[in-house]
């Protein structure tokens, strides 16, 4: 049984507010039966250094990656996961994590590849948890082991590969990663490792829409008149047209993809997660650099 | 969990290399005595361990070096008495307490490599840090990040050393 949403009123003017959980509801819920808090962050340590009581860890890397192929575990190893989490095919799933909840957002994505029926994001992620003083905790929980069905993973409606992306120029795609890596000045994030893409720019047409542009100094989601007068009315994109998102690996654009999805109503929005390491090694795939999206070249 | 980390580049030449300092074996050793979770669990009391920096450098962040290949920025700064290989050292490292990996690996470093001689950091072995067992709990990826801090030790030393 799902739990029931959170009715803050500062939620529902979102398109999908029950797909976010207020700091106050998730202290009000924990431990309640048919609820799993997951913690997942960009630091792997984190979690050990105290989280919220009774979350369990899902490292995006070790947990969600197959470790041979670049791409997602599989229906089995998906259940595996799951399992050993204590989340059933019926839990509600608040995740939350460090960085404005980049990776609780990618998490989520992942989950929703899976059809996990109901997962939410805590709004504020971890810092907004701490910043306000709440309990944190270093005693991990030992869940027992659930059965989770094995799922097909359905990559259809929002993931988009890069042949997918080669199809879709000319379409509404945002570019969410600083305006350096936009731009082509940088490979990289400010202050981030060099993660091997060895050309510089964006996809032509591409929209720059840095993440950050979503969030709130306090790691919130921005109210939704701001969402959309940074989504809609600076960049023009249309809610009833589709939409693809990218970064570089797929982190940072599942922030946006969500914030597009639930908070705006975008109705056919896709994460490409290959993003910037895989376009910006590709043989033959047009590049732009430069601050503005470029030419589109004809098909 | 407990299978041998190989060593090197798997060509054979096993043991070839200079043998670790005391203090860096040590911690290997303990390293590979846990399980892949307590390993982590170790990683934590290093990041939990790590010293404070000086006041000297606390007050003047622009005298430390960034190491931009760890994914949460790190500063660190090596201190040289004299010249030359027998020349003592010392070190020093910055990072947030949201960083808790990038601390453990500083931790790692400031714990195995104190105490030494210039020379003697300069013949630790860049692949040391694939010797703790760390890739499987903390990912190869993130891993890299430590290589980088060892890398750019010894840089500033080799320079400071005057070698």
């Amino acid at each position: 049984m799902a739990l029931p949403a959170d009715p803050a009123p500062e939620l529902q003017e979102y398109a999908h507010p029950e797909k976010l959980v207020t700091t106050d509801w998730l202290a009000e819920h924990l431990g309640e039966d048919g609820l799993v808090v997951v913690e997942s962050d960009e630091d792997v340590l984190l979690y050990e250094t105290g989280h919220i009581p009774g979350a369990v860890k899902i490292d995006w890397h070790l947990d969600l990656n197959d470790p041979v192929t670049r791409d997602y575990v599989d229906g089995e190893g998906f259940a595996q996961v799951m399992s050993r989490a204590g989340i059933t095919a019926d839990t509600t799933i608040v995740v939350y994590g460090d960085k404005s909840n980049w990776w609780a957002a990618y998490a989520l994505w992942v989950f929703e590849l899976f059809g996990h029926a109901d997962v939410r994001l805590l709004d504020g992620g971890r810092a907004l948890w701490e910043a306000e003083g709440r309990e944190l905790t270093r005693e991990a929980p030992s869940p027992a082991a659930t059965e989770y069905p094995v799922l097909e993973r359905d990559d259809s409606t929002a993931r988009a590969f890069r042949e997918d992306v080669l199809a879709f120029l000319g379409g509404q795609l945002v570019d969410v990663r600083s305006p350096q890596e936009y731009s082509g000045e940088r490979l990289h994030m400010p202050d981030y490792p060099q993660e091997g893409a060895v050309r510089g720019g964006h996809i032509p047409g591409a929209s720059s829409v840095p993440w950050a542009k979503a969030a709130r100094e306090d790691g919130r989601f921005h109210r939704r008149a701001d969402l959309e007068s940074v989504y809609q009315k600076e960049q023009g994109l249309d809610p009833a047209e589709p939409v693809i998102a990218y970064c570089r690996i797929g982190e940072r654009s599942s922030h946006s993809w969500f914030a597009l999805k639930y908070l705006l109503g975008f109705e056919d929005v896709k994460n490409y997660d290959g993003s910037w390491t895989e376009w910006g090694n590709s043989v033959r795939v047009p590049v732009v650099t430069g601050t503005e999206p470029g030419e589109v070249p004809s098909a | 969990m407990t299978t041998p980390i190989a060593h090197g580049d798997g060509s054979g030449a096993d043991g070839a290399s200079a043998p670790l300092p005391p203090a860096f074996a040590q911690v290997v050793e303990d390293f590979q005595a846990l399980a892949g979770r307590d390993r982590l669990q170790l990683l934590l009391e290093f990041a939990d361990g790590l010293p404070d920096l000086p006041e000297r450098y606390a007050d003047h962040p622009e005298l430390l070096e960034p190491v931009p290949e760890c994914q949460t920025p790190i500063f660190l700064i090596t201190e040289v008495d004299g010249e030359g290989e027998q020349a003592p050292m010392r070190l020093f490292f910055s990072a947030p307490p949201e960083a808790p990996t990038t601390r453990g690996f500083a931790g790692i470093l400031a714990e195995g490599l104190e105490g030494l001689t210039v020379g003697e950091v300069l013949a630790v072995p860049a692949d040391v840090t694939e010797t703790l067992g760390l890739a499987e709990v903390v990912s190869p990826l993130r891993l890299r990040g430590m290589g980088a801090m060892l890398g750019r030790i010894k840089r500033q030393l080799g320079e400071k050393a005057g070698i």
